[in-house]
């Protein structure tokens, strides 16, 4: 103890608190104060930078489920538009098959109906033609009076002939 | 780039200045007592003698004693300024003057006074005495210590390691002007400030203060550690072995730590809310003997007994390459000391990291005590 008591210097003691002094002075103020202040500057700087990425990471997260979501609601939509389209089409042409079949079904029935009307009209006609024809060769045959059963039978064949002509 | 070549520079010069003096240094040195044999160390005594010389202040500094081409012994060294306050007021001389001597048989008269240096302590003589005369226990009888300010060893040890530190960190400061990342150097450096800073402020004083301590926990750390490794060179600076240096260190952290301390600290030490009243004033007079002496005297001892100490086994071991030359030869000796010597110098660089950790760190953990809010404690 004594020997460390005459070992302690107060001269040096005095010395070196004032040069420490000086010292830790002289690196507060121009080292650890700006090297602290632009580290801690930095640090605050990469926090918000890292929040800044997080927030845009969950922006990018809401767009994307909003992108999904319109574009599963686009689809609904179309799916829907392609359906209602798909009936209407489906209902077009089986209306379009029924009034088709109405149609022909009438324009059959008016051709039956005009055929029907042709025939009876050719009929008439007909009837009518063989009438005069009947009432042209009794005519002929009256004319002729009947000199000869063979000329009448001629003349018959003759008018006959005529008919079968037209 | 530049800076750094400038800086090289600028060390070469002061090298060069620092060496050129030497040269003048050397050659007045001549032999003036036999005990100090130029340097020469050979037996266990001159070992032991060398030794406790080493780890105390130094008035000049000395590299190496070798023998010259003329069969002299030359000192290679530089002498420093000795700045006294004495009964005549103040006188300054360089070391020179002493011519090496370290047993007070080289007087040196200035303003009428006499001066002798007895173990790196400078006395100044009583009047009418011409030489220092001693005691059975070597003490000088007719000769009394005076206040002594000179730039020694160790103050150089500061005054450069200082001047280190200022040039590297004002550097590291310097650079985040212009960019994010520091380059080169400070690169290392930055990261040492983070961890003083995360590791050593800021969980031992608390997030709510560390910021006004981190300025002085820094500069100790560094002052501590830089200088600590700077004693395991050839240089051979002790500062830190220094009691002087480590007291002043000590004393530092104490005021910091009494001055910061709130009203609740100061409180619980002086009348400790809690305990029965007659036990207070025994508790106070513990706590304050606690807080004012234990601690201080506990930073100061630890870095200056660890240091000393790692010193002296240093060269102990060193030593062995003389003090067991004759059991083992040149070489076994020689290799042993080596070896020896390699693994323990390894491991005093971890203590000087170590031992500036821990003063930092009780440093930081004591301020923490004294600034933490007591009231939420209750």
């Amino acid at each position: 103890m004594e020997t460390l008591l005459n070992d302690f210097s107060p001269g040096l003691f005095v010395v070196s608190t004032i040069l420490l002094l000086a010292l830790i002075g002289l690196m507060v103020k121009f080292a650890w104060k700006p090297i602290l202040n632009s580290l801690e500057e930095r640090e605050s700087g990469i926090e918000n930078a890292l929040a800044a990425a997080e927030n845009a990471r969950k922006e990018m997260q809401n767009l994307t489920a909003d992108n999904e979501r319109l574009a599963k609601e686009a689809r609904a939509e179309r799916e829907a538009m392609m359906k209602e389209a798909r009936e209407i089409s489906d209902k077009i042409i089986s209306d379009a098959k029924e009034d088709a079949k109405e149609v022909t079904t009438k324009l059959i029935e008016t051709a039956q109906a005009s055929i029907q009307q042709e025939k009876q009209a050719a009929l008439a006609e007909l009837k009518k033609n063989v009438a005069e024809l009947s009432i042209g060769i009794a005519e002929s045959v009256i004319k002729k009076e009947l000199s000869s059963k063979k000329d009448q039978l001629d003349l018959v064949e003759g008018i006959l002939k005529d008919v079968t002509l037209n | 780039m530049k800076v750094a070549q400038k800086s090289i520079k600028f060390l070469t010069i002061s090298l060069i200045a620092l060496f050129s003096a030497t040269i003048f240094a050397s050659g007045s040195d001549k032999k003036h007592d036999n005990q100090n044999d130029g340097g020469r160390v050979n037996t266990k005594e001159e070992v032991e003698a060398y030794i406790l010389h080493h780890i105390k202040d130094s008035h000049d500094f000395s590299l190496y004693f070798y023998t010259g081409d003329d069969g002299e012994r030359h000192h290679l060294g530089f002498p420093l300024p000795i700045i006294l306050w004495t009964s005549e007021g103040l006188v300054t001389f360089m070391s020179s003057e002493f011519h090496n001597n370290d047993d007070g048989h080289v007087i040196v008269e200035k303003k009428g006074l006499k001066f002798a240096k007895v173990h790196s302590k400078i006395l100044e003589l009583d009047k009418g005495a011409a030489t220092v005369s001693f005691d059975e226990t070597h003490h000088a009888t007719n000769a009394n210590k005076v206040l002594d300010f000179s730039i020694t060893k160790s103050v150089v040890g500061i005054l450069l390691i200082g001047f280190l530190l200022l040039f590297w960190f004002s550097r590291l400061a310097k650079q985040y002007k212009t960019k994010q990342v520091p380059t080169g150097f400070a690169r290392v450096l930055e990261p040492l400030v983070i961890y003083v800073r995360d590791e050593i402020a800021r969980p031992n004083i608390g997030d709510k203060h560390y910021r006004r301590f981190t300025g002085y926990l820094l500069t100790v750390f560094f002052f501590i550690w830089i200088l600590n490794l700077a004693g395991l060179t050839p240089l051979g600076f002790n500062v830190t072995g220094q009691l002087a240096v480590t007291a002043c260190l000590a004393i530092f952290t104490l005021i910091i730590y009494s001055v910061s301390g709130t009203k609740g600290y100061w409180m619980h030490m002086i009348w400790m809310p809690g305990v029965p009243v007659l036990i207070r004033p025994v508790l106070a007079i513990i706590e304050l003997a606690g807080a004012l002496l234990i601690k201080p005297f506990s930073l100061l001892v630890r870095l200056f007994a660890n240091i000393s100490a790692g010193h002296i086994v240093v060269m102990s071991l060193i030593a062995i390459m003389f003090t067991l030359k004759e059991s083992l030869g040149v070489v076994g000796a020689t290799g042993l000391s080596l070896v020896l010597s390699f693994f323990i110098t390894l491991i005093e660089v971890l203590v000087a990291f170590l031992q500036a950790y821990i003063f930092t760190m009780l440093s930081a953990l004591f301020i923490g005590m004294a600034v933490e809010d007591h009231a939420e404690a209750h």
